[in-house]
Parts: C-alpha cells; structure tokens; sequence
C-alpha cells in the first residue's frame, strides 16, 4: 500500500506492447501522438503495428473502425480531450452504433495537462460517451488496473474507452486483485461512510481513508474502474450500510460518476447523506493537475474533513 | 469479366422501377441521389464486386462503403437484387420496427458499415483497404461519395492517409450530380476544381459518365490507375437520371412522388424495359 508506482500510462504502453507481441493482428493507431501516448517503443520494435495518421482525430476514428471491419483488433490511442470532442461523431456512428469493437485509449485525460488549460482538459469524457449506445468506459486507478484493463480489452468485443493519466500512480491494488470491466473493487470495506472514486482520484479516497481511520472512522473505499456499464450492485450495497456518501472524479460534476450515483440511489429509495466532488460549472482555475484536484476540494485531508462533517 | 451490357441496362431500369416503388410506397426516401448513383451501384455489384451472401461475412473479399447514406434506397434496390433479402421485405421500408430505415444499416444483410452523417465512409473505407494491406490481400475497396458530402473536412483527412499508405487497393467514386438539397453544389459550396483537389492529395484521377454501364464498366476494369497510388473516379451524373421530369431537378433531393407522378415515371421507365424483352 501506498507505494508510488510508474504512471499508468507507461503501464497502458508497456502492456499493449506486450500483448501485440504476442497477437500481430493488434493494430495500434496514433494521431502524432505516439510520444504522448509513450508509444515511440511500440513505434520501433512493431513498425508494422502502427499507423500514424497526423493530427487528425476523426481520420484516426473512421480508419480505426474501418481495420476493426477487417478484422483487426485496433487501438486508437489520441489525447482524450480530441479523442472525445473533435471526433465524437466518428465514435457515435464508426464505433458505437456500428458496432466495431476497438479499444479507444484516451491518454492525459481529465485535466492531466494541468496549466495547457481547458482545450486540453477532458473534464466531458464520461458524459459524452455515456450517452452513446454500445460502448463501455474504463478509467483505471492504478498501475494494476491500468495493465488489466488493457489485457481485458484484447478479448473485449464491444466498443471499450480507456482514460489513462500521465502522473506516477500510488499503488492500491494487489497483483492477486480480481480485474473485471463492468465489476467494481472494494479497496476496503468499512461501516458508515462510502467514498467512491474513479480513475486518478481513487488514490485520493484511499489517502482520506487513511486520515479517517486515525480518527475511528473506517469508510468503505470502492475503486469504480468502470463506468458504463456501471457496477450498480455494489453501490447499492455499500449506499444501503452506510449514512454518508461521497463520490470523487476528476470529471465535470455533471454527467459522470456523481450523477450516476445519485441516479441508483435515488431509484431505489436509497436515504443518506450525498455529496458530488467533481469539476464544478465555471470557468477553470488553472494549474498542475494535483493543484486543480485540491482546490475543487479533492484533496485527501479536504475529502476527509467532508467525511467527518457529513457523519456529524 | 464479361457482362452483358444488354443485361446491366435492364438491370438499371428495372433498379430505378423499384427505387420509385419503394419511395412512393413508403412516403419518404431520397429519390434523386438514388437514381443517379444506382448505375455505378449496378456495376459494381453484378459486374465488379463479387460480393454475396455467402461470402458476405468473410473478410477476404472486395468491400463496399455507401458513404453518402442517404441514397440508401439504390443500395437496398441493389443488394435486395443480388439476393441478400427478399423483395418483400424491402416493402417494410420506412415502416415502424423495420430494419429497412432511411440510411444503410448493419441490421440489413449486406451493409457493410453505417452511414449516413456525412464524410465517415471514405475513413473507414481507407481502414478497411489497410487492413487488406496488412493480410497482403489482393482485394479492394470501393467508397461511393456525393459530390455535396466533399465539404466536409474529414474526406480530406482520410484522403492524405489513402496517398501515405499508397493504398492503390482503394477506390472512390464521386456521384457527381452537381446538386445538393439547398442547390447546385458549386453555388453552395464550389468544390472545383475537383480533379486537381484529388490530384493534390496524391490520388489518380478520371472522369466517367456515371450513368453509362459500358463506361462504368471498363473504368473499373482498369483500377488502380497507377500501382501505389489511390484512385479516384468522378462519376458525372444526373440528378435523378432515367425519369425525365425528376432529371436536375433541386426538389426531387428528397420528394416522394403523387399519385400522378408516380403512374408518369412508371409508364416512362416501362416503356423503356420493354424493348429489353
């Protein structure tokens, strides 16, 4: 616990290397993007794996679907912020609503380019593409499930989007940690408080936690990895047992994680106290993405001064 | 390969009867586009492609894409024809739970991919020629493209892939009707000079007249045009092309014919097939 790893980016590079040494039918396509994506090893060992598109997202979208039709397990891998934004309607119709199954890598996610500001941010990933029909969206915490997802996403057939950082990762999980897409993990199970997190926060749920036990306070601790198709088991679950719950995500406070939780616990009559962290409506501050996280109250001694106040 | 071109022009005129048909019948469709494309579509279907039903699902034939998806009732004409799905099933058209909607869908047995937004197909279309590429396959891809769909940006992206990769297994084919549903196309929005565009971005380029079975023929015979190098066919068409009070009309993009109307261009397109019998 709490060792700090390799950021999961480099995890999700090294892994895809490894798998398409093992599969050559493992296309990977970058949009002068292969640096940013820590793909430039990938680049010199299997030249004949990759294809460079230029600065072009929705090229990099509509060929990715069109080898995917013939027969190639694909990967686009381009900043999440253009991946999702400037080609949506190549994921809505190439990808999602004709059902080709490549896996869409959207690298330095969330607000990962910290001071390059919001035209690099990618604070509308999960909303946009939850919306869409057929495609399931990954944000692993850690370097454990950063490489599990990609070894997941090999076999995955439907349309997959991954969000990696580019921050060396605390690790959470240990390596015997059962990986599902679509199953959340319980990083630890306590009794009235649930802090549920998504991606790069998790660790910052994890690290309230830790202020929270020295206060007597044992919160249950969900690392929820995916986001559609959601896990809606285990927040029911962990929401029925518990008085407070706090969900964390470096996404925009609509349309993510939050919402998707206010939407089960509200279906199913679940009572408790509810609070959403997450990027409000306004104009951004700027800054490193830690700095950002912190001021919109994501940081572990601002989520666990929340808790504590919430419990009462 | 030789096709009898006796029986490609019957085939067109019976194609556009059903185009008509299924239009009036189902009260929607895109009746120009449908009938200036639908002699390009009847080539490469029964004399190019080779793609049928039972080959259909494998991976190593010639492909497909329909990028201006609108003009679905020539595809569906077209692909009902050479025997993917009974006529009787093309009367669902239009109808409530039907899988025979206003743009191509997979859920119509041979389509190949999804169309309908603009400027997707020819991405795709590259994808997929890649693909072939890769597996050392002989086999090629053809993209149909209306000329008002060339505005949009990602054609052009797709395009410089199409030059890097030397991808001389990829076809695309411009309907070029010189209209589109606001007007002509060089009012809206010029697009010439078209060749040279396609030149520039490393494609070969020729002109065929789009509504003639023997030119379409032999210019699909011919590609690629030169090894290494995508090639480029700009199909000139009529909008609306075999019934003569819808020929260049702008409202006829997408209007359904009247009662009237229809009685008109069946009487027209009959007596055309009959000297066929």
């Amino acid at each position: 616990m709490n060792d700090i790893g390799k950021p999961n980016l480099e995890i999700f590079a090294d892994t895809l290397l490894d798998q398409a040494k093992l599969n050559q039918n493992i296309l990977v396509v970058t949009s002068d993007s292969r640096g940013s994506g820590k793909l430039v090893n990938f680049g010199k060992e299997l030249p004949d794996q990759i294809i460079e598109v230029g600065i072009a997202e929705q090229n990099l979208v509509g060929i990715s679907a069109g080898l995917s039709a013939g027969g190639k397990k694909v990967f686009g891998v381009s900043p999440a912020s253009f991946l999702t934004a400037r080609s949506i309607e190549q994921i809505k119709n190439d990808i999602c609503y004709s059902n080709q199954p490549v896996v869409l890598v959207g690298i330095s996610a969330g607000i990962s380019y910290g001071q390059l500001g919001s035209t690099h941010h990618s604070i509308h990933d999960f909303a946009s593409l939850r919306t869409f029909n057929n495609i399931s969206i990954v944000a692993p915490a850690d370097n454990f499930e950063a490489s599990e997802v990609i070894k997941a996403s090999v076999g995955y057939n439907k349309p997959l989007y991954i969000r990696y950082g580019k921050k060396p990762m605390m690790s959470i999980h240990s390596s015997g940690t059962n990986f599902q897409i679509g199953k959340a993990i319980t990083v630890s199970e306590g009794e009235d408080i649930t802090l549920v997190s998504t991606g790069e926060t998790v660790q910052r749920a994890v690290l309230a936690g830790e202020i929270l036990k020295t206060k007597g306070i044992n919160p249950n601790i969900i690392s929820m990895h995916t986001i559609k198709p959601f896990d809606n088991d285990i927040l029911i679950k962990m929401a029925k047992k518990s008085k407070v719950l706090i969900s964390i995500e470096e996404h925009s406070i609509y349309g993510g994680l939050g919402e998707q939780c206010a939407n089960i616990i509200a279906q199913n009559k679940i009572n408790l106290d509810f609070k959403i962290l997450g990027i409000p409506d306004e104009y951004m501050v700027n800054g490193s993405q830690a700095d950002v996280l912190d001021h919109y109250n994501m940081s572990p001694e601002k989520i666990a001064a929340l808790s504590a106040q919430m419990l009462g | 390969m030789s096709v009898d071109q006796k029986f490609l022009e019957k085939k067109s005129l019976e194609y556009r009867r059903t185009i008509i048909e299924i239009i009036y019948n189902s009260g929607a469709g895109h009746t120009g586009g449908s009938l200036s494309c639908i002699d390009i579509l009847n080539v490469l279907y029964n004399g190019i492609l080779e793609i049928t039903p039972n080959n259909f699902s494998t991976i190593e034939r010639n492909n497909y894409i329909h990028s201006k998806g609108h003009s679905v009732e020539a595809l569906y004409t077209v692909l009902c024809d050479v025997g993917f799905f009974k006529k009787e099933d093309l009367k669902t058209l239009n109808a409530f739970d039907s899988h025979f909607i206003g743009h191509p869908t997979r859920k119509v047995s041979g389509v190949e991919h999804n169309t309908g937004a603009l400027g997707h197909g020819l991405s795709v279309a590259v994808g997929l020629a890649l693909a072939k590429k890769k597996d050392k396959s002989k086999k090629k891809v053809f993209a149909l493209l209306g000329d008002g769909e060339l505005s949009e940006g990602s054609v052009w992206e797709a395009c410089t892939s199409a030059s890097k990769y030397q991808l001389d297994n990829l076809i695309v084919v411009v309907d070029r009707n010189h209209l589109q549903i606001t007007g002509k196309t060089e009012d809206v929005n010029p697009i010439e000079p078209l060749d040279e565009k396609f030149k520039s971005f490393g494609f070969d380029v020729e002109f065929v007249n789009g509504n003639n079975i023997i030119e379409l023929l032999e210019i699909f015979q011919k590609v690629p045009f030169t090894a290494d190098k995508p090639s480029a066919i700009i199909a000139n068409t009529i909008k609306g092309c075999g019934i003569s009070f819808i020929e260049n009309e702008i409202s006829w993009h997408h209007k359904v014919p009247t009662d009237e109307e229809y009685g008109k261009a069946i009487k027209e397109l009959d007596e055309k097939l009959i000297k066929y019998e």
